[in-house]
């Protein structure tokens, strides 16, 4: 076959992915985490909450790569990945969510009433709305997507519209939270990457390795339904 | 234009905006001056999809043949967002004048705030416009117009409202880099227009 020399059928990335999130799970509970106030014990939630959202915007970024190499060449091939890395964009983001809503839960809510009674006012903070808009997006991404029928003009279309949602969605998710006022961490400079104030050099040691291995895990789901939906491909076109 | 050929479709628009201008009246009165700014904006966008989604949706085909075989894909969309960007500004200016009318008038600083609307009116046809070119290609109402658009235009709309807060407020001052980020983001919407529509642009 000639796909054989493609990245998807390869293993050692995957066996990497795997390595690195059993190093994650392992050494995120066990090595030694600085104490910050509000924060404690739960800063080791940084290995999978702030993972998600480097997995998700690394995995929209290829989503969109793939839309312009569509639009460049019209091989529908491209288009296939640019929805599958899209979907698997949303998987990473909903779980970003899930986990920072059990992190919120633990830091900002009112401790006396349920944390549930908090949504409203930590959700209109500008990060969380950055997010929703992300995932909204891709949500009308995928709609506008399904709802065209003839196969060349739905992919053209969603392309179109995939490029041009991504180009608005920069504002939205690196620069208005560093405009308005938030309780988020990392307002001044990049969440999670700055030693002095966010986290040690201990910590570091554990999450750059988590978020490659998160984001080949991604990467991994998302090929195998390219696979799928490429073989489906083949036997309506044969 | 579509405009001038069915004259109905703008004073359906116009209708709409005193319409919804009116039902507004009846249902509050002299709302304070944030709840004013929310009604405001939420109605501008509103009015943006009623006048925008216009401008592709009700283009019939054999028409569209026509403009294809005269004019070129970036002539035609720049074409489309300056008459529309000039369409909102008017709608724009008539939907404020309305509002003091009726729903009082909390403006600090009118001039600024007149600026704010304009700019806003702006930047809302250009990514409608451009939505609109996308929801037509869908065969699609202006319902899936709504769907695209809204994730899109919440971050202009969010510093559209912080600003006009600042111009309601005596003490607070507008500040300037936001705006040139808001007009930085129109510029972009009509670069990314013009590289974009050709692909849309062929059946």
């Amino acid at each position: 076959m000639a796909e054989a020399k493609n990245y998807m059928y390869k293993s050692w990335w995957k066996i990497a992915s795997v390595l690195l999130l059993l190093y994650t799970f392992t050494a995120g509970f066990l090595l030694e985490v600085p104490r910050l106030p509000a924060l404690q014990e739960t800063i080791r939630n940084l290995y999978f909450h702030v993972c998600m959202w480097f997995a998700m915007m690394i995995l929209f970024t290829v989503s969109v790569v793939n839309a312009i190499r569509y639009l460049r060449s019209f091989n529908l091939k491209y288009d296939i990945y640019a929805r599958h890395f899209a979907v698997a964009g949303i998987v990473f983001g909903l779980l970003g969510y899930t986990t920072g809503a059990i992190w919120a839960s633990y830091t900002w809510a009112d401790p006396n009433k349920p944390a549930i009674n908090s949504f409203s006012s930590i959700a209109r903070d500008p990060k969380l709305i950055g997010a929703a808009i992300a995932l909204l997006v891709y949500f009308a991404y995928l709609i506008l997507r399904d709802s065209i029928q003839d196969m060349d003009k739905r992919a053209r279309i969603s392309s179109v519209y995939n490029i041009f949602a991504y180009a608005m969605l920069f504002p939205a998710i690196w620069i208005l939270p560093r405009i308005l006022p938030s309780l988020h961490p990392g307002n001044e400079g990049n969440p999670a990457l700055d030693v002095k104030n966010d986290i040690s050099g201990n910590m570091r040691m554990v999450f750059y390795p988590a978020v490659i291995g998160w984001t080949l895990l991604g990467v991994w789901i998302t090929t195998l339904k390219i696979r799928l939906s490429l073989l489906k491909e083949k036997k309506m076109i044969s | 234009m579509l405009e001038v050929r069915q004259q109905y479709s703008f004073y359906g628009i116009l209708l709409y905006i005193g319409a919804t201008i009116f039902v507004l009246f009846n249902a509050i009165d002299e709302p304070e001056s944030r709840v004013w700014n929310g009604l405001f904006w939420v109605i501008q966008l509103f009015i943006c999809i009623n006048a925008v989604a216009k401008s592709f949706l009700q283009e019939n085909k054999g028409r569209m043949l026509y403009f294809y075989s005269i004019a070129s894909p970036s002539g035609f969309v720049l074409a489309k967002l300056l008459f529309n960007s000039l369409l909102m500004l008017l709608m724009s200016m008539l939907s404020l004048l309305l509002f003091t009318l009726f729903l009082g008038n909390p403006m600090q600083k009118a001039g600024q705030f007149i600026g704010l609307v304009l700019l806003g009116g702006w930047s809302l046809s250009l990514v409608f416009t451009f939505l609109a070119a996308i929801a037509a290609k869908a065969q699609q109402n202006a319902a899936i117009m709504a769907v695209l658009g809204f994730p899109i235009i919440i971050p202009q709309l969010l510093l559209l409202m912080r600003l006009s807060n600042a111009a309601f407020a005596p003490l607070l001052t507008i500040p300037l880099t936001t705006v040139l980020l808001l007009v930085v983001l129109d510029i972009m919407v009509v670069l990314f227009a013009v590289i974009l529509f050709p692909f849309l642009w062929k059946d």
